[in-house]
């Protein structure tokens, strides 16, 4: 048990030395081997894969711990294994090459080469992790521990100085922390940019029972910044929450996750259990008057659910619809209590203001957006994973340094961000910075973190239809605009891509949009329009194609397809002849290929697999 | 007191008025399915929304409260745009059946299309499949097709009836409204037709024999007579027939019934009702006329003046308190006796 801030450090320094160690900053003689059990790893048997190393290590009778880590964020290369402190990263690593591994590194002392990563520019292997430049440019802060620290231990969590913000802000009075979170200009990291520092001022004023929730229903296609923190740095949340409890006055705090995370549900059980038998969770925490508990709540999976009002709902075992605003939760909440809701990484990252200072974080990013944020970086690109970069960086930075560019050499066209709710930015945008001001100015917006690259053979009719589709399924079915009006828009767009479309549905398709966006009920279908009026405001023209031309550039509308051709830029590769499915191209080596139209199933294989585009869809 | 502007006019309201209110206190009709006094906010159907100056969004009247200086337009072009593209995107999923709809004359989703300009070819297109009709209770059924999903009949059932027989089922475009397990018996349905009272559209409708219009028919006001709470209701009459009961909002019911209130009118019309009083004549009960039977009792009552043991009143339920008062008030005090009794074992 842990009652005291002597007791805490003491705690402290039993592991701060592992913990220093394992950052090269002091040399124990010991290694450790990191291996990612982040969601994404696991299904790549990364599990299976510290079993085989414990097996291995256990074998040669060497003194090195093996730990299951949250996510490393490079997921393109999963499963990911590190050693330390000698930093080597070892990538896409195979069940069966754990015990190679084991010998060659750590028994021999020689890097295992065949599994180290190949930087693609250079075409060089890289042997340590800081070389790697999927990792320059990043900031972590949130993602700190993740990937660091083995998840399911509140021994290396402390050795990190866990649990010091709030031994810190149980010192400081309520407003004080508040203050400290105010000055630090953190904004609402779930999508919205709403001041948390204001926000549990709005909870503080009030009286009487009050709550402290996270909102772990994370569910923007292609995202899992939220997933990552609490499968890699559990007690943070613990920590951060507990911190609101007292600067709000709560002593309950809710995590609402999704039960489609059983991971990230099972380490944050482990995460509570643990707290709770320190003595960090229930009465008296540190000795003081402030006690404060949490347990877990589980989504069904509702997308609606992460709106805070139908979040509220969901735990208080009614159907998961949104309410009108006012009132506000910090007024009227869980069981009408106040109660104040933020999101994971939101929390991720106050403990580490608290300890470090709100002048520390102001200092990253921008004057109106500090810090930094976490994006779970997707589509096109060659290093697809989780980044937190600070914000300001530009847009070009993300996709072409950390993402190291758009696939194979295709040509890039558009970066999503908000998922559902936020919009497209063009090549035009890429030297424009992130922060949530100027994305919302751009006509999209930050959202959760997703951010997703698409290319040349992306159409972005398609992709607005695609997240059209997904907010149909996910209306909660409340109010008009968005129960019927998403679903005529996806209608809509739908004769678009089919070609029944006239230019005068294009002057319908805007005008319904605007009306969705200014009369729904909440959040969700007050931004679903937005992917259709971003696209349209910045790829109007294939819009047109679509219904004016019949065609699909990107050769992704199958309605509109009806021939695949080939044009005289073939250089005779055979690429296409040898892997059509029914044999339907002729032509020799280094000659003009011919497609026989009539026996072509419209696969589409060819037109992807030509390096050179010389295959066009009509 | 709140002084505002609403379309040009000047009002002094009372704190915490919507502007809804606000508006219907100066005549301006605001159009809404789901708002209901009565009734929690549900602010859903988007209809009663209101262009407010210095404001970009348009925002719902229902739960807007008045404040100082507000300036309110509710007929904007830009209200009444989204008001017919709203409507639009409800018709897109409606049957277009006014024709034989028992609604129709009734219906504001009728009244508001023909206000809006709504057209009968839909031009939008919404609905994915059709869901099927309950018709378990016995006396109405509810035709999700038809049904805007306002919440009204839901909430009506839970905060005023107290009883919560019907809920939302589903998600999205496939929501609708139903009984716990889809049958009103195992939901604990009260059938006391609040339900249908509140429904704006023909979604909930009793089930009748009788084809009449709602154009068509006389409204009578009366009391409902089952029992002492004084229930204001609305006999809705067709060619001389009861063929509906209404509940009425202005009495101290508040637009409720119970389930006798609003359906056991049958008896009226049924063939076994007595129309005139019976008198035994060699054994056997007659039909009589009024005259006739109070001769009777003057005559018996003359017979055993000072026995008065052996007079027994009975009365009904179906009469009013006040009748009721004067009935045992006779028996009491003109034939001194207490034997007196009633059919009322509700």
């Amino acid at each position: 048990m842990i009652k005291s801030k002597a007791e805490l450090m003491k705690k402290y320094q039993q592991t701060k030395d592992k913990i220093e160690n394992r950052k090269g900053k002091i040399d124990l003689k010991k290694r450790e081997v990191l291996v990612c059990t982040g969601t994404g790893c696991m299904s790549s048997k990364s599990k299976k894969i510290v079993a085989n190393l414990e097996e291995a290590i256990a074998e040669l009778n060497l003194d090195v711990e093996v730990h299951g880590t949250g996510c490393l964020g490079f997921c393109e290369k999963g499963p990911i294994v590190k050693i330390m402190p000698d930093d080597t990263f070892y990538s896409q690593v195979k069940v069966s090459e754990a015990k190679e591994i084991v010998t060659e590194h750590l028994l021999n002392n020689r890097i295992y080469t065949k599994k180290l990563y190949v930087n693609p520019l250079t075409k060089q292997k890289v042997e340590k992790t800081k070389d790697i430049p999927f990792y320059d440019n990043q900031v972590r802060i949130a993602l700190r521990n993740c990937g660091f620290i083995n998840a399911e231990s509140i021994d290396e969590y402390i050795g990190t100085k866990g649990y010091q913000a709030l031994e810190l802000s149980l010192t400081k009075s309520p407003d004080e922390v508040i203050e400290v979170v105010k000055a630090s200009g953190l904004r609402g990291r779930g999508g919205g940019g709403f001041p948390t520092g204001l926000k549990w001022s709005f909870a503080k004023n009030n009286t009487g029972q009050k709550y402290i929730l996270c909102n772990a229903d994370e569910g923007d296609p292609g995202a899992f910044m939220d997933r990552s923190i609490l499968e890699g740095d559990p007690h943070a949340i613990i920590e951060a929450m507990a911190i609101g409890g007292y600067a709000i006055g709560a002593n309950y705090g809710y995590v609402y996750v999704r039960a489609e995370y059983p991971h990230a549900v099972e380490r944050l059980n482990i995460a509570i259990e643990q707290a709770r038998a320190e003595g960090l969770l229930g009465e008296n925490i540190f000795g003081t008057e402030f006690s404060y508990d949490m347990e877990i709540r589980l989504g069904a999976g509702a997308f609606v659910c992460g709106e805070e009002t139908a979040l509220i709902a969901s735990i208080e075992g009614d159907r998961g619809m949104p309410k009108t605003k006012p009132p506000f939760p910090a007024n009227k909440g869980l069981w009408d209590a106040p109660t104040i809701i933020n999101n994971v990484e939101t929390y991720a990252v106050i403990p580490q203001i608290i300890l470090n200072g709100a002048e520390w974080f102001k200092k990253i990013g921008t004057e109106k957006s500090s810090g930094t944020k976490v994006f779970a970086l997707g589509g096109k690109v060659k290093n697809t994973g989780l980044i937190e970069v600070p914000m300001g960086i530009t847009l070009r930075k993300i996709i072409e340094e950390i993402g190291g560019g758009v696939t194979k050499g295709r040509e890039f066209k558009a970066v999503l961000t908000g998922g559902p709710s936020g919009g497209c930015l063009t090549k035009d945008h890429l030297d424009e910075i992130v922060d949530f001001d100027r994305l919302t100015e751009l006509g999209s917006m930050m959202g959760s973190g997703g951010m997703i690259v698409l290319d040349d053979f992306n159409c972005m009719v398609d992709i607005a239809k695609f997240y059209m589709d997904f907010i149909v399924d996910e209306s909660c079915g409340k109010c008009t605009p968005c129960r019927e009006g998403t679903a005529a828009i996806h209608k809509m767009l739908a004769d678009i891509t089919d070609g029944k479309a006239t230019i005068a549905d294009l002057v319908e398709l805007e005008k319904l949009c605007k009306m969705v966006k200014s009369t729904s009920l909440c959040g969700l279908g007050q931004t679903a329009p937005n992917p259709v009026l971003s696209t349209l405001r910045y790829f109007k023209d294939e819009y047109l194609e679509h219904i004016e031309e019949k065609r699909c550039a990107a050769g992704v509308c199958d309605g509109l397809i009806s021939e695949l051709f080939i044009t005289d830029k073939c250089i005779g590769c055979t690429l296409c002849a040898k892997n059509c499915p029914v044999s339907c191209i002729a032509g020799e080596r280094k000659e003009l290929h011919v497609i026989e139209k009539d026996k072509c199933i419209l696969c589409k294989d060819c037109f992807t697999r030509c390096p050179v585009g010389a295959i066009i869809t009509r | 007191m709140i002084k505002l502007i609403i379309n040009g006019n000047q009002i002094e309201v009372e704190e915490n008025t919507t502007v809804l209110k606000a508006a219907r206190e100066l005549g301006i009709e605001i159009p809404t399915f789901c708002d209901d006094d009565r009734l929690s906010k549900q602010t859903s159907c988007r209809l009663c929304i209101v262009e407010v100056e210095g404001t970009d969004k348009l925002l719902t009247s229902c739960n807007l409260e008045v404040k100082e200086g507000m300036v309110v337009n509710t007929e904007s072009e830009k209200v009444r745009i989204a008001l017919k593209i709203n409507l639009s995107l409800i018709w897109a999923g409606h049957p277009n059946d006014c024709m034989k709809c028992g609604k129709s004359g009734e219906c504001k989703l009728q009244d508001y299309s023909f206000e809006y300009d709504v057209d009968a070819e839909p031009i939008y297109s919404v609905r994915k499949e059709a869901i099927a009709k309950n018709a378990t209770n016995h006396f109405f059924e509810i035709d999700p097709d038809k049904c805007i999903l306002c919440g009204k009949c839901v909430r009506i059932c839970s905060e005023q009836v107290g009883v919560g027989a019907l809920g939302f089922k589903n998600r999205g475009q496939e929501t609708y409204v139903s009984f716990g397990n889809d049958n009103f018996e195992d939901a604990g349905c009260v059938s006391c037709g609040s339900c249908v009272s509140v429904c704006p559209t023909g979604a909930l409708l009793n089930k009748t024999a009788d084809k009449y219009r709602n154009w068509d028919v006389d409204k009578v006001r009366t009391t409902c007579s089952y029992c002492g709470v004084g229930c204001q209701m609305e006999l809705v009459v067709h060619k001389g027939k009861i063929v509906r009961v209404d509940a009425n909002e202005e009495g101290s019911n508040r637009g409720l019934l119970c389930v006798k209130g609003k359906y056991a009118f049958n008896f009226i019309n049924h063939r076994d009702r007595l129309t005139t009083p019976l008198v035994r004549k060699n054994g056997k009960l007659v039909e009589a006329t009024w005259e006739e039977a109070y001769a009777k009792i003057n005559q018996k009552y003359l017979e055993f003046k000072g026995e008065s043991n052996s007079f027994v009143g009975f009365s009904s339920a179906r009469c009013t308190n006040e009748e009721n008062y004067l009935f045992q008030k006779m028996f009491r005090q003109v034939f001194k006796t207490n034997n007196i009794d009633h059919c009322a074992r509700l």
